[in-house]
């Protein structure tokens, strides 16, 4: 196999872990604002949006759509998903 | 260069993520996530293989103007809806992603696997995401749509998919010969078993269903990022697949069912008669100015909210009403199910919203061992959370599910607005029992009622 995949998948299987050993510990009263974050960060695909945005990709008119979709879409799940988790925590308050 | 920044970014989302953890460091932890997120985008931006910018920025302040207006302006109580579209463009934007490279390249093995999956949970997740969205919305019915033969439908169609992969990523053309026809023909796929995955769950369930999509924009993001090999997205991706898992598992876990029995099972449904319906016995309705007398003389009282406090916006109102009956000497708790509500925390987000103290809140596991010490407790707009059926009818669709034992109360008001049953459409002994009184009516109206009698 490929040794960049192999590196990758390293990669996946630490996060895996990391992600299971990171949530475990949230209370029951934050999973909402857990949701709507980890939502937010789904949004990274805004990342994968713009580098499809390459020279051979503006060859042909669909790719260019789906392209500007994904960003357009990614978009809104980033910034909607942020936005909506802050409002969110803003509310929480101790006596 | 840009790999590091990208390590940074992950290190950011990690930090954020255990910052999330805990109401103090919560919000601070988002807007840790919220810079890394813009550190990868920009410098992504300044990546110099960019063609053309201004189409990027467009479709960016057109994002930016249609996901700030949408989560400024909703509704706490449309949360759950909000989340579940969010999510289903992730799903989407992956797909496309994906879509867009096998046009382009289709290359060797190792990244036509990436493809597919990503393709396929990504448009799973998007129609899933729209059909949560439909449900929750009253777009169309919570019930969940059943018909014959429907798991067999479903499995063929999986079956389906599953060659269609195989056609692509061995490259073969034994059906479909142009590149197009294939990818076209796996995205209408993925879109239709998202739609026909999530409508036979019904209403009552959709907070799992919530968690488990929010799963699925994680890991679609994470094969997106194999396809380009792109490590932060196969980090943020990965961390976000796994905290939805998670948090499906403790939904389940919270309904006593597995995971299994909630997706394929057709549950949540209007009930065909299976545990006893028909008379019980007499509920006994109460009315306010009674109920404020018992209120007066109690002196430990326990709130349990439900969807009808949400959907009557009653959750300032109550929070007037525990603040009210604390100055008269009464110690008062709020007790959450975690499946209360239409998300996980959704009860938790309406108190905070109507500011109520977050240590305030308590989970079933901490009320039920002294139930029987609390004088009264108010149960708004609340039935399955509260069912004791859950505990004593083996018939019954929810039995073994752990519940809130009020009925185990001195005294049990139950707000709701008529005898109707709950989301999931079982009959509630609760109403019929000596220690319960109904008080009849839309929750805010009637908690204000009470709120009025406290203060006069």
């Amino acid at each position: 196999m490929d040794s960049v995949l192999i590196l990758l998948l390293f990669v996946l299987v630490l996060s895996i872990f990391l992600g299971f050993e990171l949530i475990s510990k949230v209370p029951s009263t934050l999973h909402t604002p857990l949701m709507s974050g980890a939502n937010a960060i789904s949004g990274i695909t805004i990342v994968g949006a713009i580098l499809t945005s390459r020279a051979e990709i503006f060859e042909s008119e669909i790719t260019f759509l789906l392209g500007m979709l994904a960003v357009f879409f990614a978009t809104v799940n980033v910034v909607g998903g942020y936005l909506v988790t802050n409002r969110m925590l803003s509310m929480f308050k101790k006596k | 260069m840009v790999n590091l920044v990208y390590i940074l970014a992950s290190v950011l989302f990690i930090f954020g993520l255990k910052m999330l953890g805990s109401p103090e460091t919560a919000k601070k932890g988002n807007l840790v996530s919220a810079i890394g997120m813009l550190i990868a985008v920009v410098v992504t931006l300044l990546d110099q293989n960019i063609v053309d910018y201004t189409w990027i920025l467009i479709g960016i302040t057109l994002g930016t103007i249609i996901g700030a207006t949408a989560a400024l302006r909703v509704k706490m109580t449309a949360m759950p809806e909000m989340v579940a579209i969010f999510n289903g463009f992730g799903g989407i934007a992956s797909l496309l992603v994906g879509s867009s490279e096998y046009l382009v390249s289709g290359s060797g093995f190792d990244s036509l696997i990436p493809i597919y999956l990503t393709v396929v949970i990504g448009g799973i997740t998007f129609t899933g995401s729209l059909i949560a969205y439909s449900k929750l919305s009253g777009v169309i019915t919570g019930n969940p749509v059943l018909y014959k033969g429907q798991q067999w439908v479903n499995a063929i169609l999986v079956l389906i998919l599953f060659y269609l992969g195989i056609e692509m990523v061995a490259s073969q053309d034994w059906l479909l010969v142009e590149d197009w026809q294939v990818i076209s023909s796996i995205v209408a796929l993925a879109f239709l078993l998202g739609v026909l995955l999530v409508i036979p769950i019904g209403g009552a369930d959709m907070p799992v269903v919530i968690a488990l999509l929010n799963s699925y924009s994680g890991l679609a993001a994470c094969a997106a990022g194999f396809v380009i090999e792109n490590n932060v997205l196969i980090v943020a991706g990965a961390l976000v697949g796994a905290s939805g898992l998670i948090l499906t598992n403790i939904m389940c876990k919270a309904m006593n069912r597995s995971l299994a029995n909630v997706l394929f099972s057709g549950f949540g449904s209007v009930s065909e008669g299976v545990s006893e319906t028909g008379e019980q016995g007499e509920a006994r309705p109460i009315i306010s100015e009674d109920a404020y007398l018992i209120l007066e003389a109690a002196t430990s009282v326990a709130i349990v909210p439900g969807y009808g406090m949400a959907v009557a916006q009653a959750q300032h109102a109550v929070r007037e009403l525990g603040e009210l009956m604390e100055a008269n000497g009464a110690d008062v708790q709020y007790v959450i199910h975690p499946v209360a509500g239409r998300m996980p925390g959704h009860m938790n987000v309406l108190l905070a919203e109507a500011n109520v103290p977050y240590d305030k809140l308590m989970e079933p596991e901490d009320i039920n061992p002294i139930i029987e010490t609390i004088d009264v407790c108010i149960v708004i707009g609340a039935n399955d959370v509260v069912n004791p059926a859950a505990r004593e009818d083996p018939n019954s669709p929810i039995f073994g599910m752990p519940i809130i034992d009020v009925d185990h109360a001195v005294t049990t008001f139950v707000l709701k607005r008529s005898m109707a049953s709950g989301f999931a459409g079982i009959e509630n002994p609760l109403f019929f029992k000596t220690n319960t009184r109904m008080l009849f009516g839309d929750a805010k109206d009637s908690i204000t009622a009470l709120v009025s009698e406290f203060k006069s």
